[in-house]
């Protein structure tokens, strides 16, 4: 454990030092500038705008950096042979494939918890700038916490897209896993379709494989309850907790996947 | 007890895409090196040193075979609390500094912060990094990485060190640092394995060599018992030699080479078939006047060529196709 975390620290501070950080600055500026330009243009109601706009942004931003920091964490140390000191130390390879996991987990966590808190600040500006008249329409107030239900889901998505990246990354290049990544992703959001595949096709045999790809494929869609809490729709408590089990579950069997995958390569 | 013994060790990869060959990277290699004992590993380029080394680090599986260190099969996490290795041309992490990369190896041996700070600045002295230990490690030049390298294999002490090319980008200076850091080791008990193919190096440090060749073992001993045997003959070192008298030296055979000095002095080569009491009778016979001898001994460098080119070229396995 203590090895882990140690690998995770590490992970952690090239993520500083990466200034990978440093894109959240921009995620700030832009979602302030939004909210000022939007503030000077409508009269009313638009709040929900910068609801649905924050919410993609931490969404995306944060996609990206569990891509393209997930994709890299591993191949890079084969790849520039980082690898072989670090392992004739006493660290054991699943403790190195775990450690690099959870300091990108934590990198991703601290981003988006600093865009959270950048989001509902210019709520709350926003806030001040519409009338008790114009704010009683609104479906919720301005910096409803309903809306970290959402976030949350984006953390277990985001989680989840990470354990992809590092596990194609244990054994392909960036590109390559990118590319897989980035597959899955958009696969993953159009997953529930594979369900209903039955209906529409006559073949058993397609019905079957279809269902086959359903449970296999991760099912991004699951996490995606930003339309509900912007509306300020219910969410059951049961479905955040059951998609939040399936996301941890899918990520277990993932990161086995690449432990065992890594423990056995050779490195050239 | 041995510090590292290797059991037919051997590392095959297939090589080509459409009909993948097996390539012998490594044949059979059994070793055994003693505790204390500094032990280089030698060989050209390719011969299977480089495998040898990740094999024994577990960085690679072998094909078959088996090794030990310390007594524990290659892998063993308590083991590796014991051991130091050096990859060739190391790479580190490039945003971290010389100082941080140093604390970051000596807490993955659990030692408190302090302890950290403590080994990783003695080690950074011990290899002359100065205040550029406070520099990110994408500034450093070869040779400083390789010294970073050095450092880092030491960080906890180890009982037995693996070092793969130590010498390779350092200038003679530093060279000589470490020969110094090596000679220390040796001193502490630290057992040492090396891989190089600088001679001298080995001249200067090993008790015993292995010799590779194609992957396969082609001679291992102490240094001594690999050359001595090959003694040439001898080389007078005489003074004032007139041509009458060299003339008849080669004549008779006494002396199969000369080399000038300059103002009558000559180097001579003479064969062991001539005992060394004889030709310096006859020399000093013909006038001239002996400055030295010293015997002829086959240098490490021309064993290793001839062990080289007496070893198999073939790598591939013969599969029949
Ligand atoms: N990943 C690999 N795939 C195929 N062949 C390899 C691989 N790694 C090494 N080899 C081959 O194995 C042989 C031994 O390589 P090794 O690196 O051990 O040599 P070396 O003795 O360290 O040489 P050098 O002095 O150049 O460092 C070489 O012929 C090399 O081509
Ligand atoms: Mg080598």
């Amino acid at each position: 454990m203590r090895v882990i975390g140690h690998v995770a620290v590490n992970v952690f501070k090239e993520s500083v030092r990466d200034k990978v950080l440093y894109s959240l600055v921009a995620f700030a500026a832009l979602l302030i500038g939004v909210a000022y330009l939007i503030g000077q243009l409508t009269a009313g109601q638009d709040v929900k705008i910068i609801k649905d706009l924050g919410l993609a942004a931490i969404a995306t931003f944060g996609l990206l950096i569990a891509v393209f920091i997930g994709i890299g964490l591993v191949w890079k140390e084969v790849d520039r042979r980082s690898i072989y000191s670090l392992l004739s130390k006493p660290i054991r390879r699943h403790e190195f494939i775990l450690g690099k996991y959870a300091g990108l987990s934590l990198t991703l966590i601290v981003n988006v918890a600093i865009m959270t808190l950048a989001f509902y600040a210019v709520l709350a500006y926003m806030n001040t700038q519409f009338s008790e008249a114009s704010r009683s329409v609104w479906p919720a107030p301005a910096t409803d916490p309903g809306m970290l239900r959402a976030i949350g889901l984006i953390v277990v998505e985001l989680l989840l897209v990470t354990a992809i990246a590092l596990f194609f990354s244990t054994f392909s290049s960036p590109l390559l896993s990118a590319g897989l990544t980035f597959g899955l992703w958009v696969i993953g959001h159009f997953n529930a379709d594979l369900r209903n595949f039955e209906a529409v096709v006559e073949s058993k045999t397609a019905a079957y494989l279809a269902r086959g790809l359903y449970y296999v494929l991760p099912n991004f869609a699951a996490f995606d309850i930003k339309t509900q809490v912007v509306n300020a729709l219910p969410v059951a408590p049961s479905y955040l907790a059951a998609t939040t089990a399936y996301g941890l579950v899918y990520i277990s069997f993932l990161l086995v996947g690449a432990v065992v995958i890594f423990s056995r390569r050779d490195f050239k | 007890m041995a510090a590292i013994r290797t059991e037919a060790l051997t590392k095959h990869y297939r090589v080509g895409f459409w009909r993948p060959r097996p390539y012998v990277a490594l044949e059979g290699l059994t070793l055994s090196v003693s505790e204390g004992e500094v032990f280089g590993c030698l060989g050209p380029n390719g011969a299977g040193k480089t495998t040898t080394l990740k094999l024994l680090m577990q960085l690679i599986y072998p094909t078959s075979g088996s090794a030990e260190i310390l007594g524990q099969p290659v892998g063993d996490v308590r083991m590796k609390r014991r051991i130091g290795y050096l990859p060739e041309n190391p790479y580190f992490y490039d945003y971290l500094t010389a100082e941080e990369l140093l604390q970051y190896f000596a807490g993955l041996f659990g030692y408190a912060p302090a302890e950290r700070r403590r080994r990783a600045a003695a080690l950074l002295d011990q290899v002359g990094i100065g205040a550029e230990r406070r520099m990110q490690l994408r500034t450093f030049s070869k040779g400083m990485l390789q010294r970073v390298g050095i450092a880092q294999a030491l960080i906890n002490d180890p009982e037995v060190v693996f070092f793969d090319e130590p010498m390779s980008g350092l200038d003679p200076l530093g060279r000589r640092e470490i020969r110094q850091v090596i000679l220390q080791l040796r001193e502490r008990g630290c057992t040492v394995f090396f891989s190089s193919h600088v001679l001298s190096d080995a001249e200067a440090l090993c008790s015993r060599v292995a010799i590779l060749a194609s992957g396969r073992l082609a001679g291992v001993g102490r240094l001594t018992d690999l050359v001595a045997f090959q003694a040439r003959g001898w080389e007078l070192v005489v003074g004032g030699l007139d041509d009458a008298a060299l003339a008849h030296a080669k004549m008779t055979q006494l002396v199969v080479r000369d080399t000038p000095l300059g103002d009558r002095r000559y180097a001579l080569e003479v064969p062991l078939s001539v005992s060394p009491e004889r030709a310096i009778a006859e020399l000093t016979g013909r006038g001239a006047s002996l400055v030295s001898i010293n015997p002829l001994r086959e240098t490490l460098e021309d064993y290793f060529v001839r062990q080289v080119a007496a070893a198999p070229h073939e790598r591939g396995l013969g599969t029949g196709t």
